[in-house]
Parts: C-alpha cells; sequence; structure tokens
C-alpha cells in the first residue's frame, strides 16, 4: 500500500528533542528554604533557568505597626525579625533613640552590648553552619552546632531569661544588670569553642565532597555584591570590605582590635570561610572585653515617654548576616513619624537569581544556605 | 569627601541651571539631596559614574508618605571613597505615582522597588517585573501610607 | 536454568514433607510456604532492626542517644514504628495513576526480597543455588528501580518525578560499576554459583587476598557503586530531604511508604551479603578457626555483614551529598574505565597464576 507521505509533516530532529521548561515551586513549606519563603522555579531538566521569589508569607509589617507604638515598645518588634539576632537588631534601635537623645552611655553597657551582641553571631553562625551541612546532605553537622549554640543559649537565659528574642538593650542602656555568673560561663564557652571550632573543620571544611559541592559554586562578582546592595559574610566572601563594626563603630568595637575576614572569590566556600573566620574574630573579641567589664551603671534614666526631636535618624549595625539600617524619621512625638529597617536578608535574596541562574538545583539549595536567608527578617 | 564637599561638588556639577534639585536640612548625619522626579534618573546616573563621587552602594530605600506627597528616600555610599548621602524625590500626585526606577543603576532596588509598589503604591517606570511581591494581586489600598484603613487588622492605638 | 538444591537444610524439609509425611506435591508445597514464611519474618525483623541500628549509630555519631524509650535501649522502637505505619490511612493524591502509585511500591520489596533467597549463610543454609547466582542477584536487584521509577511517575508530583528521574539515572549508571566489579571477581573464581565462589575461597583464601590488588581496587569500586546503588548518602539524590523533599515517595504514605523504606535496608544488607560472599568468604571462619563448627558458619557470616553494613552507615552519617552531574561524571569518567582496566588486569594475573590462592595451599 502506498502511503502518501507528502502530506505528514516530518518534525526535524531539533522538535521531536524539544524539551519543555518546567516550573516548580519550591516553598513556602519547604525543608531548605529554613521556614516560609516560596520560590518559583524554572528548570530544564535539573538545570535553572530562573528563580522568582514570592515573598509576603511571614509579612508581619512590623514597620507599620511601629508607627502606632512607643520607642521602647519598638525594640521588642525587632526580635521577630531576624530572630537569630534579636539582641543586634534590639541593639539597632536602642542605639537610633540614643543617638537622636544625645545619651551619654555608660561603658559598662556598651562592653556588655559587644560581647552578647558577639555571643549572638557565634550562635547564629553556628546554627548556619550546622543548618548548612544538613542543606548539602550532611546530617551529622546540625547536632555539633546545635551543641555549642545550646551553651550559648544558657548564657542568655540566665542573663535575660529568655533564649532566643531577648529583649535584654532599651533605650538607654539594659534592662538589668548581668548574671553574676555571666563573666565565668562567658569564660567557659570561649574555651570550650576554641576546642571545637576545629572540629567544625574537621568534620566539614576539609571533606571532598564538600570542596567540590562548594567551590566555584554561586560566584558573585564585587562589583556584583555592591550592585546588589549584598551586605555581611555574602559580601565579604567577594571582597567587599563591608563591616559596618569597622566602618561606623559603635558600641565598644572601638576599642578592640579585629580583622573582618576578606576573601575574593566570591562563592559559595568563600562565604563560608568568611563565617569560620568570623566566628574567630568574635571569640576574640569576646575575649579581650570578658576580663575588663567596667564598673558602673547599666542604663542612664530615660523619661517614660520618649519622644525623638524632629528629625531623620539613621542607625546600621552589623547583624550575623550583614548590615541592618534602622531609619527613624520623626515628627517630635512620642511615635516615630515612619520607621524602616533595612534588613540584611532582603538585599541578599536579591542576589539569589543572579547567582543561581545556570546552576543545578542541589546547588540552589546549597547557595541559599550560603546567604543564610532568614525569613522574618526578609518579609518583616 | 565631607558632606560640604560633597555640596561643592554637586552644585558645580549643575552651576548653569538651579531647578530641579535643593539640599534640604533634615537634622541628619547624612547630606540630603532633594530631587524632583524629572530628575531623579539623571542625576542618580551622575552620582553612580562621577568619579568624585562614585556613589555605587544603595544601602537603603525607603518608601515614604510625607502627607501630602510621596516619594522615595535612597541612602547612597561610595564603597571606593567611603562618604555617604540622602537623596531624595518625591511627588504630589497620591492617585497616579509615578517615579522613575533606579534598577539599572544600582540592581539591589529591583526588590526594593517592588516592596515599596506593593506597600505604597509607587509606580516605577522602566521597572522590568513590577508585579506583586509581598501582597496578593487582588489587596486592596497601600497599608503603608498613612490614609490606609484596615478596621480588622489593623490596631490603633 | 538448572535449579540445584542442594543437600542443605531446606532440602531436607522439603523431603521431609513430601516423603516421611507422605504428602507428595502438597507437601512440598507446604514445605515451600514454610520456607518462604521463615525468608519473610528473618527479613522483615532484619529489615526493622537494622532501620533501629541506623538510628542508634546515628545517634552515637551525633552526640544523641537515639531511640531509648520502646523497650530496654529501645529495641522495640521500630517494630513500634512499622505497627503504627499499618494502622495509618493510606493517603493518595486524586490526580494520582492509581494503578501504578499502588503497583509501585511492591517492586522495590519483592525484588529485594527475592535477591535474598540465593544466599549462601552456611554451608546448608541456602535455599537456592543456582549456577548463575551472580547474574541472577545483578538481574534481579535492578528491578527494584523500576518501583522508583514508577513510583516517581504515578504520583502526578513534580518533586517525585524528578526524583525518580535521578534514580533512573543514578542507578542504571551504577550498575554497570556492581556488575563490572563481581565480573573481575569472576574471573578469579570461574565460576557463578555462589556456594562455588565460597568454595573457592575454602581452599584458596578469601578474594580479596587471593585476589590482592586488583581484588581490592574491585572491592572499593563495588563498595562505592553499591552505596548508589541504595541511594544512600553521599548518592541519597534520589530522597535528597532538602532539596527535594523526600524524592519519588513524597506521595507515600502508611504501609506503602514502609515498603520503600524497608526495602532500602534489605537493600542495604543485599549489597553488603554479596559483598561478603564475593569479598570475604560467605560464611568462612578467619583463617579457618573454627571450621570444624557448623553452627557457627551463619554467625561469622552475619558478623562481616554487619561490618560493611557498619561501613556504609558511617557513610552516611559523615558524607554531604553530592551533586547529580557529579555523580555522573564520578561513574563515567572515573568508576568505568577504572574497572575495565582492573578487569585486564585481573585477567592478566589469572593467566599467569599471579594469585595468592598457592599461599593457603
Amino acid at each position: 500500500m502506498e502511503i502518501e507521505t507528502k502530506n505528514i509533516k516530518q518534525p526535524n530532529l531539533k522538535d521531536r528533542f524539544k524539551t519543555e521548561e518546567y516550573m516548580i515551586n519550591m516553598g513556602p513549606q519547604h525543608p531548605a528554604t529554613h521556614g516560609v519563603l516560596r520560590l518559583i522555579l524554572t528548570i530544564d531538566g535539573e538545570i535553572i533557568k530562573k528563580v522568582e521569589p514570592d515573598l509576603g508569607y511571614i509579612h508581619r509589617s512590623i514597620e507599620k505597626m511601629c508607627e502606632r507604638d512607643s520607642y521602647q515598645q519598638i525594640v521588642h518588634l525587632t526580635d521577630r525579625m531576624d530572630y537569630l539576632s534579636s539582641h543586634i537588631n534590639n541593639e539597632a534601635v536602642s542605639l537610633a533613640v540614643e543617638k537622636a537623645l544625645q545619651l551619654e552611655i555608660p561603658d559598662r553597657v556598651k562592653v556588655i552590648r559587644t560581647i552578647i551582641a558577639e555571643l549572638t553571631r557565634i550562635a547564629s553562625h553556628t546554627l548556619w553552619w550546622g543548618v548548612f551541612g544538613m542543606d548539602i546532605g550532611a546530617l551529622t553537622t546540625y547536632f555539633y552546632g546545635f551543641r555549642d549554640r545550646e551553651m550559648i543559649n544558657d548564657i542568655f537565659e540566665e542573663t535575660c531569661g529568655a533564649r532566643l528574642t531577648m529583649n535584654y538593650n532599651k533605650p538607654g542602656g539594659l534592662m538589668f544588670d548581668i548574671h553574676p555568673n555571666f563573666v565565668n560561663r562567658v569564660k567557659d564557652f570561649v574555651a570550650h569553642f576554641k576546642t571545637k571550632l576545629p572540629e567544625y573543620d574537621r568534620l566539614l571544611t576539609g571533606n571532598i565532597i564538600f570542596q567540590k559541592r562548594t567551590k566555584g559554586i554561586g560566584f558573585l562578582t564585587k562589583e556584583d555584591a555592591i550592585s546588589f546592595g549584598t551586605t555581611g559574610p555574602v559580601s565579604r566572601g567577594s571582597g567587599v570590605a563591608s563591616d559596618i563594626r569597622k566602618i561606623h563603630p559603635y558600641s565598644a568595637y572601638e576599642r578592640v582590635d579585629f580583622k573582618q575576614p576578606l576573601y575574593h572569590e566570591g562563592d559559595n566556600l568563600a562565604r563560608y570561610k568568611v563565617r569560620i573566620d568570623e566566628m574567630w574574630e568574635s571569640l576574640s573579641i569576646i575575649e579581650q572585653l570578658i576580663d575588663n567589664i567596667p564598673e558602673g551603671d547599666y542604663q542612664v534614666p530615660t523619661k517614660a515617654v520618649i519622644k525623638l526631636p524632629k528629625g531623620e535618624y539613621y542607625q546600621r549595625v552589623e547583624t550575623a548576616r550583614g548590615e541592618l539600617g534602622v531609619y527613624i524619621n520623626s515628627e517630635g512625638n512620642k511615635n516615630p513619624y515612619r520607621v524602616k529597617f533595612r534588613s540584611p536578608g532582603f538585599s541578599n535574596l536579591s542576589v539569589l537569581n543572579h547567582i543561581s541562574v545556570g546552576s543545578k538545583i542541589g546547588d540552589l539549595v546549597a547557595i541559599m544556605a550560603t546567604l543564610d536567608l532568614v525569613i522574618p527578617d526578609i518579609d518583616r | 569627601m565631607t558632606n560640604v564637599q560633597l555640596q561643592k561638588t554637586i552644585i558645580k556639577w549643575f552651576d548653569t541651571e538651579t531647578s530641579g534639585f535643593e539640599f534640604t536640612e533634615e537634622n541628619t548625619e547624612f547630606l540630603t539631596l532633594t530631587v524632583s522626579k524629572e530628575k531623579l534618573h539623571e542625576i542618580a546616573t551622575k552620582l553612580k559614574n562621577a568619579p568624585e563621587t562614585q556613589f555605587d552602594y544603595l544601602f537603603c530605600e525607603t518608601g515614604m508618605d510625607w502627607g501630602d506627597n510621596l516619594g522615595v528616600i535612597y541612602h547612597l555610599r561610595s564603597m571606593e571613597l567611603g562618604h555617604e548621602m540622602v537623596l531624595k524625590v518625591y511627588t504630589k500626585d497620591r492617585d497616579n505615582v509615578k517615579i522613575d526606577t533606579v534598577c539599572d543603576i544600582w540592581r539591589t532596588s529591583e526588590l526594593h522597588e517592588r516592596e515599596i509598589h506593593d506597600l505604597f503604591g509607587i509606580e516605577f517606570n522602566n521597572h522590568p517585573n513590577m508585579k506583586a511581591l509581598i501582597l496578593t494581586d487582588e489587596w486592596e489600598g497601600y497599608p503603608l501610607r498613612k490614609d490606609y484603613v484596615d478596621p480588622i487588622n489593623m490596631i490603633v492605638k | 536454568m538448572n535449579i540445584a538444591l542442594s543437600t542443605n537444610t531446606f532440602a531436607n524439609i522439603i523431603s521431609y514433607f513430601s516423603e516421611n509425611l507422605g504428602w507428595g506435591i502438597w507437601g512440598e508445597i507446604t514445605a515451600y510456604s514454610i520456607i518462604g514464611i521463615i525468608y519473610l519474618i528473618f527479613f522483615a525483623l532484619a529489615g526493622l532492626y537494622l532501620v533501629l541500628l541506623e538510628r542508634k549509630i546515628a545517634a552515637w555519631i551525633q552526640l544523641r542517644i537515639g531511640p531509648n524509650r520502646v523497650g530496654p535501649w529501645g529495641i522495640f522502637q521500630t517494630i513500634a514504628d512499622a505497627l503504627k505505619l499499618l494502622s495509618k490511612e493510606l493517603t493518595g493524591t486524586i490526580k494520582a495513576d492509581k494503578l501504578l502509585y499502588n503497583l509501585a511500591p511492591y517492586f522495590p520489596i519483592v525484588a529485594a526480597l527475592i535477591s535474598l533467597s540465593v544466599f549462601a549463610f552456611s554451608k546448608s543454609l541456602q535455599a537456592f543455588d543456582i549456577n548463575i547466582g551472580l547474574f541472577f542477584l545483578t538481574a534481579v536487584s535492578s528491578v527494584g528501580v523500576i518501583g522508583i521509577l514508577l513510583g516517581g511517575w504515578a504520583s502526578n508530583n513534580k518533586y517525585a518525578l524528578i526524583g525518580a528521574m535521578r534514580s533512573g539515572v543514578q542507578i542504571i549508571s551504577y550498575e554497570l560499576s556492581v556488575g563490572l566489579s563481581l565480573l573481575t571477581m569472576v574471573l578469579l573464581t570461574g565460576s557463578l554459583q555462589l556456594s562455588e565462589i565460597i568454595e573457592v575461597q575454602r581452599t584458596g583464601g578469601w578474594l580479596i587476598v587471593q585476589g590482592h590488588i586488583p581484588a581490592i581496587i574491585a572491592f572499593m569500586i563495588y563498595m562505592i557503586a553499591g552505596t548508589a546503588e541504595t541511594n544512600r548518602t553521599p548518592f541519597d539524590l534520589v530522597e535528597a530531604e532538602s532539596e527535594l523533599g523526600a524524592g519519588y515517595h513524597t506521595e507515600y504514605s502508611g504501609m506503602k511508604f514502609a515498603y520503600f523504606f524497608l526495602a532500602e535496608f534489605i537493600n542495604m544488607f543485599i549489597i553488603s551479603s554479596i559483598a561478603v560472599t564475593v569479598f570475604f568468604g560467605g560464611w568462612l571462619s578467619p583463617f579457618g578457626i573454627t571450621d570444624g563448627i557448623v553452627w557457627l558458619q551463619p554467625l561469622w557470616f552475619f558478623i562481616k555483614v554487619f561490618i560493611i553494613i557498619l561501613l556504609m552507615m558511617f557513610f552516611r552519617w559523615t558524607f554531604p551529598r553530592l551533586r547529580i552531574d557529579q555523580i555522573l561524571t564520578l561513574e563515567w569518567k572515573y568508576l568505568l574505565p577504572l574497572n575495565l582496566m582492573n578487569i585486564v588486569l585481573m585477567a592478566i594475573i589469572v593467566w599467569l597464576g599471579l594469585d595468592l590462592s598457592s599461599l593457603f595451599n
């Protein structure tokens, strides 16, 4: 039988093997997004073509709430942004109010704030380290990280009663004085952590699979790091000296000697190394300060109702994730007219699409982990 | 560069024309330059590219509702030269707010502008992806505006 | 296929039922059912206790205590878990392909159980001694991947599909290495029959010593590929919790999930058993120290299996996960060429008579 072939359209080879792009919804419930981040991925097989974040799943509009709250109340709201750097967030608002009121803060407060801020940074980084290991499949790291974080949380609990959302700061100083055990326990922790930090390297850093999974992945150039407004370890992994503790020293950072770790590779491994080095630097800062906590008051009295003079105030601090900016616009009332939190996570998120296009799904998870996204911090 | 030097440098660029920008005193540590929305993109580009300013780092972009006018505040820093300044832009029209995007100059503002678009209803011209970021597509009103009312979800003291 | 039921325990049971009791063909059927049930119970328990062992080992590595509530040292924990899974509602997705979705979990578990039948736990404790034993094992154990592919496809879930596709790519690739590394050893034994392989080692020493350099290389390749075959870390991208949620079994619950889960652990047992049979002398005691005592033979077998399983568990709790392209690179660019060269090396050694079997004679 003759088959009429001229009417049958022969697909060419390219059409026959044409593959479709695949849309996949990562989150808001997904183990790797560490919260309720939703990413809309366009993938071609395993290769990522586009990453589009969709936010708002935990947006509480803290900025709007601040407009109706007094300045003491705002401090408490900031815990709920980057809950892993809660003390540093509190400190940022306190410093902004103190700067506006031109309060003279006792040295004791500055030193204690700095020590606790550095402990917070270590706690945040140990958690990050554990979770990063888990994201790339090494489940054991999680428990190692949490073992050490637990000691810090115990210190916090003894100091102010809370383990995570601390609220230890207030405009004008601290809520109350440190616990008598504080100095000894911090010293114990420093001694303990100095023996445990090399363990982190032995468990993960030197592993050949780990090196293969991180080296050259998620490459971010220095120019892009600046243009995308990245801060913290993300930008320092690309060689941008962005440490606010160096640029605009606050609290007791002027009187301590520390380095800001800089790596120029701009990949996952560089960001990883920055955080490991930061833990060492934090330990050294704590060691320099813990023996010389000056005597004095732990707070200066402020009025019950704080009214900031009319004007704009901007205070920047370095949280574990990068630069947190607090912008307060005051009309002279007891409430701020407008408060804006420039959160490090939000700016770091903007780089995600840029550095993960072209890599695999597994890489995306690793990149998200090295950006160290905390979702309430992004959504505010 | 100090604020005074910065101010002199910027005035020097525009010595022939005087409209569209002014330095304002806001009781802040930063030099504040308020520009009209027509001039925003031009001045922003100049601030980023001029060798004596090099504001390459937009570290904060704030939407603002001053009551009668809406605007955006840009906090700028030069990573190379280490100086900082504030750029402000505002518009009187509250119903159809359109401001030029700066995300081709500082790419970080892509997300920031989408957030401001959601919360303040400011439309950014030439923005590549002006979709809802935080709110749902069918959300009515702009929550961070001062005239926003929501009797159910908002607790007003 | 020449099925030879050797003069062993199981043959005795069958002849007891069919001849001594005079039940004839019904006696044989009864005997086969009893043997089947013994195997089923034994390996259900083995699977459950491997899960418990894994959890305990994970806990010890991770500075935890591990299960310790149900029974002393938590020894009934996994049995309680299994009962819980049995009594759970089986949920599924509406848009799933019902037939394939329900069929899929049986593939891995049936394939795993079939493979178990050919192992020689001792000289007389072997259900099914066929002359193509190793070939049969590699053939049957690769059926399991069909279940994973079907499960991932039929669940109508994008994550499950990605997991299933990864698994297809991965298992088919690593099947090559498992097969070739076993083939290397077959050059030395000259037989595929498992009892024969052990017999060779009884006279000439364990194959890993007998075959020295190429045998050690083959063992290393076998362990890497075997770990990949069982979808365990560092090759667990099929599940890849942090990437795909739960991979191919995302949409499975209750007992259907448990089938997948148990099959994974029984597969681990199978991979270790093959390694023990082919490289470490099966039920033979080291240096023949307890050669005369028959009842110690299974014990030696299980001790060796246990050690290999421990090794695989240590891998799991210390290594990060590889990426899909790295897994394929490892197989096709490194393991496969190495394996091929290794076969040539082994052939030369066998040809020139350079193996170390003379040491033991």
